[in-house]
């Protein structure tokens, strides 16, 4: 249908990748990447015969810890750790279930990896099948992925025709099969035990812990949930095996990681960035963003997805101690809540000099209002209440007192709810008043302006010299 | 007035219940639950909308009560309750899409077609929901239609106004 | 002997219990008794699976254990955590608990009417309570309160959905009693809602128990509504030979008539032995019934306004042989405690 594509993000230039180390998205180029017998030619699928051929499962689990693989949802814990708690009790299934209901704000990666290479999932979810012991697998794509869920049926069928999937894979004796779920349109479903309750045909209601999935999850029985782009990873971690991925990346955060770019630069999209890599270049440099788009100023960043705490630029590109921000869980987090934010799922959202934070932190409020399971009172009275609060203040009828309120009701959900997206309601606006605070009281003070203009950079300025072509 | 035939007293067809049987294989005995939104997805893609005979439909057919299909189609937005355009039209609101003028292509698609978020227009071919975060922000602004929920990014009111008019004559000439 | 050494201990507030491995910190706390124990809205000890949605029985784990000392860093729902040797944990001695509480407290009034003049569940709403303990005088919410389309579930059951706290009970009620679940929670986060959908009335022999365990007044007995306040009325226990249920209830009388029939709470609001709709909505006559003794009611509860410690026939078992000769026992031993 015309010039729209429906699957496409943008035109991929190969130059763009020349320079650094990619692993996930390293044939992204290669026409017809997207099929088995491409995916195949271009050494796909040697994990599965690697793992299943010459390593035990606790072998395949001992190399995922080895590389440091940490979760690439959101949390960030341990890959191969999290495995190693999986309750293996006798005669009793165990699942792999991987969350592909990616629905953070500002995150896409997980999207074009299934559009793309379908295939790097499909490999990744055997490999870890095996590790984990499961005969069966679920991959919970969320609903509104319908393209994306004939595209993993389709690769499931293909790799099964091929031997890699079904009874006896490549006369090992193992058996799998992988099915896709769809989800029905939920954010919530996201969180793992919400995840499982929807995959088990009820309400996106996520479970009360202990237990964890580990002891009881899907049907009750030992169950992992990865998301996606973890699952994937492990095909590297496998082909080059675990010492040699942890090399790649800095420190604790090894590895590659996808980011999704997205909002006021010259150049959105998906990018695989090794860990460690400076915010500045990332930003700047023509092989990522390119850049702000025309030609404005830098005023801030939501760096891991919409739940993570926002940052003015000064504070993205640098740490508040002066040291460059590098894209790594520890750099990011760098300064705790007070300066500094989370690599989250690697959302990365730009904000140029035009955009008005109350507006942006309202819009984030109604979404986390909107998914609010209901389950538990804080998520659910809470996010409508500062909702409207934020309304008020946006569009014009604020006053000071409710700049603090929303401070307050932020705290009195943080950390009381059932599941973290509490905290994912209450950080965004927490972040947003601690850093912004005189663009909210600019909008308190000038109801008149609030409802004409926005604020501008203010005293946030981008501190770098944009760089010119 | 709603164009659209309701139509719901009909069985479920062989070629449906086929699908139904092979997704209920998926999930260990006692589980089949497990399909209830495949299912659902299946049976609105196929009768526009999921009405309340349906969901009876589907939990006779699931051993279910009724009211635990209510529950789970109430809980998720993509079932549509009540009759709608042909084409629904989800246009993401959420902050990255806003960021780069979801905003004012919100605006330029309500007056395009004349009807607010969730109505139908009088022809009965379009719905547009304001839907949150479709996992498109680096494409933004964003829309999908359903019941293939195909993607169109980067868009612009142009663009939309073509996409518009592309499906009217797609619907004209069926 | 062996018993005992498996019981652990756990200190709650500076007080020190022994309980079985298992136990939740609220049970441990029940154990203790008193002001320690933190308030639940949505546990219900006999429904399986409930707790852990309203937050109020927050607290602070101090001491995760004996062999993990360390404190556990988010407060945990007492209702639905377990104890472990060494555990220490912290209710009303930790003002982070009672911050929260506050916070939970004025949560879950934000959207809930203030029309406790006109409910008939005054003077034995959880809420109330709740409120009363925690709450604060001036409420800060500004914005109009969220509103539901009334459905009727029946001629027995009265849902008042605008004050439903979403505690889940009785839709385990449902679950767990009656072989056919014909209401649940509907739609999702602030404009979820208990509701069959598709008007119909709620029809199964254990149905009527969603009346007691609904901590607020979202779902009152339709046979009792506007016939009194609780506080004017005199609960006094009963049984009688029942086919469906164990027949154990607790009549509420305002002088000879009984008005209501509900199952026996104990002094945390639970019942613990659930009754049919026959024993509730149909046997209305003290003739019904084998009296026992007047239901002991928390000292501090309104409804003991007219407090009364022996057992003070109805003027209906003076005036009638019959019943004196029924209720022979229990008069003997009033008549022995004066």
């Amino acid at each position: 249908m015309h010039s729209l594509t429906n699957l496409g993000q943008r035109p991929i230039n190969h130059n763009e990748f020349k320079m650094s180390r990619k692993l996930l998205l390293k044939h992204i180029d290669v026409p017809g990447i997207r099929s088995f017998e491409v995916y195949r030619q271009k050494g796909g699928y040697n994990a599965v015969e690697k793992a299943l051929k010459e390593m035990s499962s606790e072998e395949v689990v001992e190399q995922v810890k080895t590389s440091g693989l940490r979760g690439r949802g959101g949390a960030g814990f341990p890959t191969g750790l999290k495995w190693s708690f999986l309750a293996k009790p006798e005669g009793v299934p165990r699942y792999l279930v991987c969350n592909a209901d990616e629905s953070e704000p500002g995150t896409f990666k997980d999207r074009y990896l299934m559009t793309h290479i379908p295939h790097i999932l499909i490999e990744g979810m055997i490999v870890s099948s095996y590790a984990l012991g499961a005969k069966t697998s679920f991959i919970y794509v969320r609903g509104e992925m319908m393209p994306q869920i004939k595209i993993l049926e389709n690769a499931i069928a293909e790799a099964k025709a091929a031997g890699f999937l079904g009874k006896n894979i490549l006369g090992t004796g193992y058996d799998l099969e992988i099915y896709v779920q769809p989800g029905g349109g939920a954010y919530i479903c996201g969180e793992e035990t919400a995840l499982l309750e929807s995959l088990e045909g009820n309400r996106g209601n996520p479970r009360i812990k202990p237990p964890f999935p580990a002891v009881a999850g899907l049907y009750n029985c030992p169950t992992v949930v990865n998301n996606v782009e973890s699952i994937a990873a492990t095909v590297d971690v496998i082909n080059g095996g675990g010492e040699e991925y942890s090399k790649v990346g800095i420190g604790r955060s090894t590895g590659t990681k996808l980011i999704s770019a997205s909002g006021n630069i010259n150049k959105p999209g998906v990018y695989e960035i090794e860990l460690g890599l400076p915010v500045e270049e990332f930003i700047y440099s023509d092989e990522y963003c390119g850049g702000i788009a025309g030609g404005k100023q830098l005023k801030a960043v939501v760096a891991g997805g919409s739940s993570v705490p926002i940052l003015p630029a000064n504070l993205i590109l640098k740490t508040a101690e002066g040291n460059p921000r590098l894209m790594s869980y520890e750099s990011l987090s760098e300064g705790g809540f007070e300066s500094g934010t989370m690599l989250g799922s690697g959302g990365f959202i730009v904000f140029d000099e035009d955009q008005c934070i109350v507006r942006n932190t309202l819009n984030y409020t109604q979404f986390y209002h909107h998914e609010s399971c209901g389950q538990c009172s804080p998520c659910r009275e809470g996010t409508g209440w500062m909702e409207r609060v934020l309304e008020k203040i946006e569009n014009g009828q604020g006053s000071q007192e409710h700049i603090d309120m929303l401070v307050e009701i932020a705290g009195n959900i943080e950390g009381k709810t059932i599941c973290p997206l509490g905290d994912a309601a209450a950080w965004p606006v927490a972040s947003a008043i601690r850093h912004f605070r005189e663009e909210f009281e600019w909008h308190v003070n000038n109801p008149e302006l609030a409802i004409k203009q926005n604020f501008g950079i203010g005293p946030y300025a981008d501190p770098l010299v944009p760089v010119t072509k | 007035m709603l164009n659209i035939k309701e139509n719901q007293q009909q069985e479920f067809s062989e070629e449906l219940l086929k699908k139904f049987a092979e997704i209920v294989s998926r999930y260990p005995e006692g589980k089949q639950k497990s399909a209830l939104l495949p299912l659902m997805h299946l049976v609105q893609a196929e009768r526009g909308w999921m009405s309340t005979e349906s969901m009876d439909q589907i939990a006779a057919y699931l051993n279910l009560e009724p009211i635990e299909v209510y529950e789970v189609a109430t809980f998720y937005t993509m079932f549509h309750l009540q009759p709608v355009g042909k084409y629904v039209l989800d246009v993401c609101k959420t902050g990255p899409c806003c960021l780069v003028g979801a905003e004012d292509l919100m605006r330029h698609i309500e007056d395009t077609l004349g009807v607010k978020a969730g109505e139908v227009t009088d022809d009965g071919l379009f719905t547009w929901r304001k839907v949150e975060c479709i996992a498109a922000c680096g494409g933004g602004p964003v829309l999908q239609i359903g019941p293939e929920y195909t993607y169109y990014e980067n868009l612009t009111k142009e663009k939309v106004d073509a996409l518009i008019n592309e499906l009217r004559t797609k619907a004209n000439k069926s | 002997m062996a018993e005992e050494q498996n019981k652990i201990k756990v200190k709650i507030d500076g007080i020190t219990v022994e309980v079985d491995p298992g136990t939740t910190i609220l049970n441990a706390a029940r154990k203790i008794g008193g002001e320690i124990v933190p308030p639940a809205m949505c546990y219900y000890t006999n429904l399986e699976g409930s707790g852990g949605k309203c937050r109020t029985c927050l607290v602070k784990v101090s001491k995760g254990s004996e062999a993990d000392p360390r404190p556990m860093p988010k407060l945990m729902a007492s209702c639905r955590t377990s104890v472990m040797d060494g555990m220490e944990v912290q209710n009303v001695t930790s003002e982070e608990v009672q911050s929260a509480r506050k916070g939970v407290v004025e949560f879950l009034l934000i959207n809930h009417p203030l029309d406790c003049p006109v409910c008939d569940q005054a003077g034995e709403c959880d809420l109330q309570d709740l409120s009363y303990e925690h709450g604060v005088g001036q409420s800060r919410y500004e914005f109009e309160k969220r509103t539901f389309e009334p459905i009727s579930l029946g001629d027995k059951i009265q849902l008042h959905m605008n004050r439903c706290i979403l505690c889940y009970r009785c839709v385990m009620v449902a679950n767990q009693l009656t072989e056919k679940r014909q209401h649940g929670i509907l739609y999702r986060g602030e404009m979820s809602e208990i509701s069959t959908y598709i008007e119909q009335a709620l029809d199964h022999d254990f149905i009527g128990n969603v009346i007691d365990v609904c901590p607020v007044g979202a779902l009152t007995d339709k046979t009792f509504r506007f016939k009194n306040r609780v506080w004017f009325t005199k609960p006094v226990n009963a049984h009688r030979n029942c086919d469906k249920c164990c027949g154990k209830v607790t009549l509420w009388y305002k002088g000879e008539d009984v008005l209501r029939v509900t199952g026996r709470k104990d002094e945390f609001g639970e019942v613990h032995e659930f009754i049919c709709n026959t024993c509730r909505f149909d046997k209305k006559q003290t003739a019904d019934w084998i009296l026992e003794k007047p239901t002991e009611i928390a000292s501090t509860s309104v409804i003991n306004s007219n407090h009364y410690t022996s057992f003070n026939p109805p003027a209906v078992i003076a005036k009638n042989e019959k019943l004196q000769l029924t209720n022979q026992e229990q008069l003997k031993r009033t008549e022995r405690l004066k």
